[in-house]
């Protein structure tokens, strides 16, 4: 049988150019499905030979109406939703989610939760860091980079699937505390892995610091400087790699930012081996800030004693009927938030991470809306590979860290 | 440099016009959609908010106009927040591009565009983004129902790539 096919319709997607400023300029589709493109994306470039002229790119494949499913659940439902915007560091994307909550409900958490919280989300930017250097070496070739990275990844993987009970879509964050307090041991062999950590990166720095390949493929490759980056609503290390030491975690200080010992890495040109070296030491920091924090990590309650927001013990609920109904009723009904609107950023590995909710005072959002870092990114990342090599896209594409998840939603 | 203060955001605002509030915490501008680029450029070249954070849209379908268009701006330099709402009416969902102040409007209100239907007045590539060509609706509207299934896209040949 021959499949239906009208002329007049219009293509899925729709290039920006249909042909070159030179008769003899070449367009070529990359993806969505490359493998080296590592998420669903789609790069439509004008070549002038090896040469980028023109690039146009386009996403939208992973979109999966996370916004619209949103505005059907109540508040703690969307916890396991939003882990899955960007899958690398969850965690980060649980914990703005359920701050942003907690500013419209006026609900403070508990000192240890904020602690924890801290500590948490810098071991998820290790993780992300890790997964994002590691591919993107390995698409220049660098498969021993590769595994020690994924090793290391994969050891804290594990120690979060000891915590949460999933190595990566943790739904651990709730409005109001965390899902439950750390087990037994669990700081020991988180101590035992970020000395492991040290080892193997310091294995990376040898192998790939000064290694004439590598710097070949990312010096002076993909270069944004300050300016650009900001026009284009750069945030994160990408616009750190320009020496624009802007990190919100210094800048505004949320959680237990404020009371913790780091540095803001800075790169000097704005290319690829920036990023990468960027992104290195930034690691670095939150190992030396998961150190502080494993100090300072406070004791008592973990959860805010609120029964706006938080379930009440289990054992009352199976005894006296007030704990039931109260149980119930944020179960069934979601936690009534008070109307109003907010907007709350947090430092996501990739860039400035945004939930802005609106409440009209019921159980579930009006209105969820994500300012996913990778989307933003991808509008402006055509100014990164232009004028440079075919084979730069791939570099270029990885040290940028495009996630699927939250660039479509 | 210091963030400028509540009130010289409220005076920049009253002289386009427009009305300030602060909720929690953050300074909302709200205004008529016609003054919104030429108080933008201020806001950009006297308070230093260099960095279109985010735009998007939020529908109220029992009210008119019916569409709060929702934009939010940081700085790199003093590290203030605004929120800059503005309203525009279903028959005619217009307000004025930003790309020739922010590189990053482009993507931002193609995708407003896409799941609104918003149009931005000067932005040339409103183009679908997360959505593709000949999807019909837009789909975070209110009255789109959630289980609303689209017209299959045909099978093309090959040469038509």
């Amino acid at each position: 049988m021959t499949p239906p096919f009208d002329a007049g319709l219009p293509n899925p997607v729709r290039p920006a150019f249909e042909r070159g400023v030179r008769d003899d300029a070449v367009i070529v589709n990359i993806g969505p499905s490359h493998p080296a493109t590592h998420g669903t994306i789609q790069v439509i470039a004008m070549l002038d030979g090896e040469k980028v002229q023109r690039v146009d790119v386009h996403c939208g494949y992973l979109h999966r109406g996370f916004e619209k499913e949103c505005e059907d659940h109540t508040w703690h439902n969307l916890i396991p939703y939003v882990d899955r915007l960007n899958y690398c560091s969850g965690l980060i994307n649980d914990f703005a989610y359920c701050e942003a909550v907690e500013t419209l409900m006026g609900v403070e958490i508990t000192p240890r939760c904020r602690y924890l919280r801290t500590l948490l989300s810098e071991y998820s930017r290790i993780a992300d860091h890790l997964t994002c250097i590691a591919a993107s070496l390995m698409e220049l070739g660098a498969m021993t980079a590769f595994l020690y990275m994924v090793m290391i990844r994969d050891y804290i993987y594990e120690h979060l699937a000891d915590l949460t009970g999933a190595r990566v879509t943790y739904s651990y964050g709730r409005i109001g505390g965390l899902a439950r307090d750390l087990p037994e041991g669990w700081l020991a062999r988180l101590a035992e892995i970020l000395d492991k950590y040290e080892v193997f990166v310091g294995r990376i720095h040898g192998l790939m610091d000064r290694n004439r390949i590598f710097i070949d493929r990312t010096r002076n490759v993909g270069v944004i400087s300050t300016a650009d980056a900001i026009d284009r609503g750069f945030t994160g290390p990408i616009l750190r790699s320009t020496g624009a030491p802007r990190d919100l975690r210094k800048d505004a200080p949320y959680l237990a930012y404020g009371e913790l010992d780091f540095d803001v890495p800075v790169g000097i040109n704005g290319d690829n081996y920036d990023r990468y070296y960027v992104r290195m030491r930034e690691m670095d920091e939150s190992v030396y800030m998961i150190r502080q924090l494993m100090e300072m990590l406070p004791a008592g309650s973990l959860n805010v004693d609120d029964r706006h927001c938080t379930l009440p013990p289990k054992e009352l609920v199976y005894t006296e009927i007030e704990s039931l109904i109260n149980h119930f009723k944020l179960i069934m009904d979601g936690p009534v938030v008070p109307a109003g609107e907010v907007y709350t950023a947090h430092e996501a590995p990739n860039g400035e991470l945004g939930f802005y909710l609106v409440s009209t005072g019921g159980g579930m959002p009006y209105k969820v809306h994500v300012r996913s870092p990778s989307f933003v990114h991808m509008g402006g990342v055509n100014r990164m590979l232009e004028g440079y090599q075919l084979a730069d896209i791939i570099p270029t594409f990885g040290s940028v860290n495009m996630i699927g998840g939250e660039c479509d939603r | 440099m210091v963030a400028p203060t509540a009130e010289r955001i409220e005076r920049e605002a009253a002289a386009a016009g427009g009305a300030t509030a602060i909720s929690l915490g953050t300074t909302v501008i709200t205004l008529s959609s016609d003054s919104v680029l030429a108080l933008v450029r201020r806001l950009k070249a006297e308070l230093e908010f260099d960095l279109l954070v985010d735009v998007t849209a939020v529908d109220w379908p029992q009210r008119t106009p019916r569409f709060d268009v929702v934009y939010h701006f940081y700085s790199t330099k003093h590290f203030g927040r605004v929120r800059l709402k503005t309203l525009v009416g279903e028959t005619s969902p217009v307000v004025d591009s930003l790309n020739s102040l922010y590189g990053s409007a482009g993507f931002m209100e193609r995708e407003c565009h896409d799941m609104y239907g918003i149009v931005f007045r000067g932005n040339a590539d409103l183009r679908p983004i997360l959505l593709y060509e000949g999807f019909v609706g837009h789909p975070l509207r209110k009255d789109y129902p959630k289980l609303a299934e689209q017209p299959l896209v045909p099978y093309r040949t090959t040469e038509r790539l």
